[in-house]
């Protein structure tokens, strides 16, 4: 189940002793890190683990000496094997960075220089550290590239950033870190942003690296399954402090602290929730759906894209339907289309019974109401420079709603997504991310749609928050009937939420059913590989303990 | 990219018939007899016919145009009304010392403003960000004159390191185009350098902040290459995009400096054809200048996809 290594004879690699960062510059001298005391050893894999401002990334940027210029380390120390960090020059540090401890990030996409090509960002460390000759540096990129098995070397060697998916950018982002092979590898939530059978690749890439190369891991996700599939040890951390660590098995089955519980029940389970009793009238009917890219061109034919292949499926009141893939699965093109913000190449979409696929954008207003949005991320869905009232009522304002109704409205709103009243008055940035999306979903029934589409609107929130926008949607689905078209990529939300389920793969619906036949005995080859690939799918979080067996249907 | 070029190219076409047509209903179209306005108010009626003959203002509109037009084509740009002499001749007098302070003062702009952009975002809110700031608003503030006045004021009167006026070609050697050109390109680039050093400071703060010159850093990168070999690379665009428009905007805008420094550029030979009522000169400096954006616009489009890769056409 869990990886059972013992790395107590190992050499220690890194350790932080009662590391502290602070920021000068606040009243208080407000900490942000108090008192880490972290041991990684010699090939062991240490998960850092905790929701978004626990600390873990300044954790991992105070070890590289990156920490941004506001945070300052206020005590404690740094030992790379043996050395203190913490006094040494930053020409010193420079030195050790890449060559002796190297990061990977988040963001592939972002993470590489998009002017600059991948060979030349991966001999760039060796230029940075090494005296070699260009021919070596060259045969040593190549010969890294092979290693994290990235196809064609040569042609990726020569490419850009942009002209590579977001795996084989991960890939190139380990090549550049490992290159010098540094004892200790900080991966900050390197999988985060990749899908879950991509995901499972890098996991793998990263093991056979540290098993070959014996480095050291610190790892930093906030994803639970992450954890039980990697980690020798993990480190759970909450504002700026360490509450508990221990070895996987023992932290997953019996955690001590109260916060470690709390974050291991808020793990979606994966395994689907019975569906709600269908009712019969349907609000939305999708049929023959198809959205071609391209094609165009004066001369001569331009390469098409078949974004959305005969799509079809139908929604009733009340009910949520899931639509879950990959990205680039189709998706996000599904709920476009119907949300009429792009124009579908053909197919009908019945909101209520009349057709709004061909209707004009003047023929389209008074169905527009009925189909709201809430979008991924709530950063940038709300204006900033408008308070919340401003944001919420400027849709029903447009349908001829009076001001002081409105407002009346927005006001019981905040009650019902769970803000306070002054909470109109404010801009968004005054708050957190899963307020945000409160607003945002509170926006969106301000105009009493009968269809909320929700595109991975909880994907960028950490597990406890996710868990109460789901419960919110889900209270608002029982008190006001509204159907959900929920797009998302990940399998245990769906499971969570959705009664049934559609699974997209390259423009086509390849399973449509209720989520709780899809999820738990999936008849395509493409289901069962995305079931496979989620993380720690054979742990049951919340109750700490080995998922049951379910019967796994035969493919039909 | 070759047939986004020609199309580029093409496209300088429509754009350059658009402006033909205004400078040519320019004329046609003030109110009175274009003639009248030519000749100026002491002309007799024999004068006024042998202008309109002359410019052929007896035939119907459409016809005037592609003659015109057709002219055009072959560089003939019409002979002036006060000099008596070719205006393609006139202008490729004044064209040289235009172009050759332009070019310097984009060359001292850019050499001065870049790093100064650079240092500003990199010591972002430190004393050297505030003082290139401070010089920011200088440079864009005080008129180009009062600058050129002060310019000849300290190093010409006072320290008499270069002549206070005058112009003397390129091909009469470096040094001495350099001594009389100097000043003016100094003047003329206060305004340049608070532009380019603020664009380039605006965009390295915003690329600074993106997460590959954290990986720049996580690298062991040296300040140097994160700042030039990173981080500059990425801010090129929208910096090129103002140098471009600079120097299209010297080439039409000298008209204080070339005063200021008794310089013989186009900017002068304008101001003069417009109190003159020069009007086949005025017509072919809108012609040229028009042109000259168009053109520098076209090199600027296309120079981008030489900084980034992902612009490619």
């Amino acid at each position: 189940m869990f990886k059972t290594r013992n790395h107590n004879d190992a050499p220690v690699v890194l350790q932080t002793s009662g590391l502290t960062v602070s920021l000068p510059e606040t009243p208080g001298n407000l900490k942000v890190l108090k008192s880490i005391d972290v041991t990684i050893r010699h090939s062991e894999t240490v998960c850092l683990v905790g929701e978004s401002g626990s600390g873990k990334s300044v954790t991992s940027l105070a070890i590289m000496g990156l920490l941004p210029q506001a945070l300052k380390v206020a005590g404690g120390s740094i030992q790379l094997q043996g050395r203190d960090l913490l006094p040494l020059s930053q020409a010193q540090m420079r030195d050790l960075r890449a060559a002796r401890v190297a990061m990977i990030f988040q963001e592939p996409m972002t993470a590489l220089n998009p002017v600059l090509r991948v060979g030349d960002q991966i001999m760039e460390v060796m230029e940075l550290h090494t005296d070699l000759p260009a021919a070596e540096r060259r045969r040593r990129a190549v010969a890294i590239m092979e290693q994290v098995h990235l196809p064609d070397v040569d042609r990726i060697f020569r490419s850009y950033p942009h002209q590579l998916s977001g795996g084989q950018r991960q890939r190139i982002m380990i090549a550049m870190a490992l290159v010098l092979e540094p004892v200790l590898l900080i991966a900050d939530e390197p999988t985060t942003a990749l899908d879950v059978t991509t995901q499972k690749q890098i996991l793998a890439l990263i093991d056979e690296l540290q098993q070959n190369h014996g480095t050291a891991v610190l790892f930093i996700t906030h994803d639970m399954g992450v954890v039980a599939e990697i980690a020798d040890t993990v480190y759970v951390m909450k504002r700026g402090e360490i509450v508990e660590h221990g070895p996987v098995d023992a932290l997953l089955r019996q955690p001590r602290a109260e916060y470690t519980r709390q974050l291991l029940k808020a793990v979606p389970s994966l395994s689907p929730r019975p569906a709600r009793p269908e009712a019969d009238d349907a609000v939305l009917r999708v049929e023959r759906l198809n959205k071609i890219y391209g094609g165009g061109g004066i001369l001569r034919k331009l390469p098409q894209a078949h974004a959305a292949k005969d799509v079809g499926f139908t929604l009733s009141r009340g009910r949520t339907l899931g639509i879950v893939g990959e990205s680039g699965s189709g998706k996000s093109t599904v709920a476009r289309c119907i949300m009429r913000l792009i124009d579908p190449s053909s197919g009908r979409i019945m909101l209520d019974g009349s057709d709004i696929a061909g209707l004009s954008r003047a023929a389209l207003r008074p169905h527009r109401k009925k189909l709201q949005v809430v979008f991924q991320d709530p950063m940038r869905s709300l204006n900033p420079r408008w308070t919340i009232a401003a944001s919420l009522i400027e849709g029903p304002l447009n349908y001829g709603t009076s001001r002081a109704d409105a407002l009346a409205e927005a006001a019981r709103l905040m009650d019902v997504v769970g803000l306070p009243q002054d909470a109109l008055g404010r801009y968004p940035h005054q708050f957190s991310g899963g307020q945000r999306q409160r607003i945002a979903i509170a926006r969106a029934v301000m105009m009493r749609p009968d269809v909320l589409v929700a595109d991975e609107a909880v994907s960028a929130l950490d597990v406890s928050v996710q868990a109460q926008v789901l419960d919110l949607l889900h209270q608002l689905q029982r008190d006001l009937e509204i159907a959900i078209v929920f797009i998302t990529h990940d399998l245990r939300v769906a499971a969570q939420i959705c009664d049934d389920v559609i699974v997209m793969q390259r423009g086509a619906v390849v399973e449509h059913g209720p989520a709780s036949e899809v999820l738990a005995a999936p008849a395509h080859a493409y289901t069962r590989a995305l079931i496979d690939a989620a993380p720690g799918r054979s742990w049951d979080f919340q109750n700490f303990r080995e998922m049951p067996k379910v019967p796994h249907a035969e493919p039909a | 990219m070759l047939g986004y070029i020609l199309r580029r190219c093409l496209a300088v076409i429509p754009v350059m018939l658009l402006v033909a047509v205004f400078v040519f209903l320019l004329l046609r179209l003030t109110p009175g007899d274009p003639a009248a306005i030519i000749a100026g108010d002491m002309a007799t009626p024999a004068q006024l016919e042998r202008i309109r003959e002359a410019m052929g203002l007896n035939q119907p509109l459409h016809i005037q145009f592609v003659t015109w037009v057709g002219r055009l084509l072959q560089g003939d740009l019409g002979v002036s009304l006060i000099s008596n002499t070719p205006v393609s001749a006139m202008i490729a007098d004044r064209v040289g010392p235009t172009f050759s302070i332009a070019i310097l003062t984009i060359i001292i702009s850019v050499v001065l403003a870049v790093p100064m952009g650079v240092l500003a975002a990199w010591k972002h809110r430190s004393g050297a960000d505030y003082a290139v700031m401070t010089f920011s608003v200088l440079g864009f503030s005080v008129p180009v004159f009062v600058v050129g006045y002060l310019f000849i004021l300290v190093f010409s009167l006072q320290l008499g390191w270069f002549p206070v006026q005058g112009y003397t070609p390129l091909a009469q050697g470096l040094g001495a185009f350099l001594s009389n050109a100097i000043l003016p390109a100094l003047t003329l680039s206060t305004i340049y350098v608070a532009l380019i050093a603020r664009m380039t400071r605006a965009n390295m703060l915003e690329v600074l902040g993106e997460d590959y010159i954290r990986t720049a850093r996580a690298k062991g990168a040296p300040e140097r290459t994160v700042l030039f070999r990173h981080a500059l690379r990425n801010a090129a665009v929208p910096i090129l995009t103002v140098i471009g428009t600079g120097f299209a905007l010297l080439i039409g805008g000298v008209v204080v400096t070339e005063t200021v420094f008794n310089i013989p550029g186009i900017g002068r030979l304008t101001v003069d054809a417009i109190l003159a009522r020069d009007y086949p000169v005025i017509q072919a400096m809108i012609l040229l200048t028009s042109f000259l954006y168009v053109l520098v616009n076209l090199l600027i489009d296309l120079s981008y996809s030489l900084f980034d890769p992902r612009i490619r056409y």
